[in-house]
């Protein structure tokens, strides 16, 4: 029979697990919140942005920009967006997981594949068993745009001077806080833009451009390239967090259960414990009666 | 003719500012320019430099970066990757980001990739000090 005092402390040390779990719930609650909120400022400058780029791609021919210039893919690179802490779930597996698959789909075409991982969970599993360029680890605790510009800088130049050829973006797509799903986005050469948009002739048509339209959108391309790093950037975070609420929620739960199922042992053994006792005692003075 | 002009800065991070003003100077990639009521419609890029508006015969200075305007008759919507008011700066931190900038530039040589990095900060710390005087 397990002892009293051994069930006791098991109940005790899954208390304090359960503390734990759920300080990190609420915890993870109050940073998706302010993701969350990111999310929602962003919103008007990627849709503005959009906007403007896709009137002015219409009016262009953007065929020339060498960001979307399309060669051969012989080499190819891949930037994996995980988070920088664990215990959120399946987030970083699932995006690792789609990270290798792609990997070794491309491999298998004959392609020679970099990773870029942001993040620190992507950087560390990849660490042996892919080629690793500038990978940004711990970088959410704290970021603004600017991160955003500093991978745009990584990945520009040297597409530019036909280093690699392709450059594909994998990042935990944020649908609600319970779904986050693996996405695959093509950024270099950048997929056509505003073409053939329901062709309505747009107010813009006679505004002065400053410099010309030619120049003013190669000037807009790089800061398209802010704008999806950027939103993959908020998507991780926000998803991230999301994850870690429900994988944390779920986890006090299980303490919850778990306490339960222990308080119903515990006084169980203690009511056999008792019985038995009591036995001996009836046992004991029947014996001194009798004799 | 319009009778008002609506200025709008939309960063990344949150709207700056909404409102109507008189006026608005924005630092184009082609120079410096002037912004009033009625205005031809006009698309213009906007480099790193000091944005300001007037309102209510006040100016109000902006440490803008990199982005574009666009400018109709009754409205300007500024779209840049950061936007700092100038009371919101703290002129020690940029002066020190400046002196880090020009550590940099010293050492580096010029075709480097980080020299550009950081002649950006430079430029960028240069334009906060200066809109950091005003306000």
């Amino acid at each position: 029979m397990a002892a009293l005092k051994d069930i006791k402390r098991k109940i005790t040390a899954v208390q304090k697990t359960r503390q734990i779990t759920r300080a990190m719930n609420m915890v993870a609650a109050s940073r998706f919140k302010a993701a969350q909120t990111r999310m929602e400022n962003f919103r008007p400058y990627a849709a503005k942005f959009m906007e403007v780029l896709n009137s002015l791609a219409l009016r262009v021919d953007s065929e020339s920009h060498p960001l979307l210039a399309v060669r051969e893919p012989k080499r190819i690179r891949v930037i994996s967006m995980t988070s920088d802490r664990g215990l959120c779930g399946g987030f970083n597996n699932n995006l690792i997981k789609a990270t290798e698959r792609f990997i070794r789909e491309k491999t298998r075409e004959g392609r020679e594949v970099e990773l870029i991982p942001i993040g620190r969970k992507g950087r560390d599993f990849f660490r042996k068993k892919a080629k690793i360029i500038n990978a940004r680890p711990d970088v959410f605790g704290k970021f603004d745009m600017s991160l955003a510009v500093l991978i745009s800088g990584d990945v520009i130049p040297p597409f530019v001077n036909e280093e690699y050829d392709e450059l594909y973006l994998l990042y935990n797509e944020f649908v609600n806080v319970a779904v986050q799903r693996p996405t695959v986005a093509r950024l270099f050469p950048l997929p056509a833009i505003g073409r053939k948009e329901k062709g309505e002739p747009e107010n813009l048509l006679d505004s002065i451009y400053e410099p010309s339209a030619q120049a003013l959108l190669e000037k807009l391309l790089p800061m398209y390239v802010h704008v999806l790093i950027y939103r993959a950037l908020v998507d991780t975070s926000a998803g991230e967090n999301g994850a870690r609420m429900a994988a944390m929620d779920n986890a006090t739960r299980n303490c919850e259960d778990l306490i339960q199922n222990l308080t119903l042992k515990y006084n169980k053994v203690r009511q056999s414990a008792i019985t038995a006792e009591l036995m001996d005692i009836v046992g004991g003075t029947e014996a001194l009666a009798k004799g | 003719m319009a009778r008002e002009l609506t200025l709008e800065i939309v960063t990344p991070e949150k709207i700056a500012f909404t409102g109507v003003v008189e006026e608005v100077t924005i630092p184009g990639t082609e120079g410096e320019f002037g912004v009033l009521k009625g205005h031809a419609s006009l698309l213009s890029s906007v480099d790193i430099g000091k944005l300001s508006y007037t309102k209510d015969h006040k100016k109000t200075y902006y440490a803008v970066t990199t982005g574009y305007a666009e400018v109709s008759a009754s409205k300007v919507t500024v779209l840049v990757e950061t936007a700092e008011r100038s009371d919101l700066i703290d002129p020690e931190r940029a002066k020190r980001a400046l002196e880090r900038a020009e550590e940099k530039i010293k050492k580096l040589p010029k075709q480097d990739m980080e020299f550009e990095k950081a002649r950006l900060a430079l430029m960028r710390a240069v334009i906060r000090i200066n809109v950091a005087g005003k306000s």
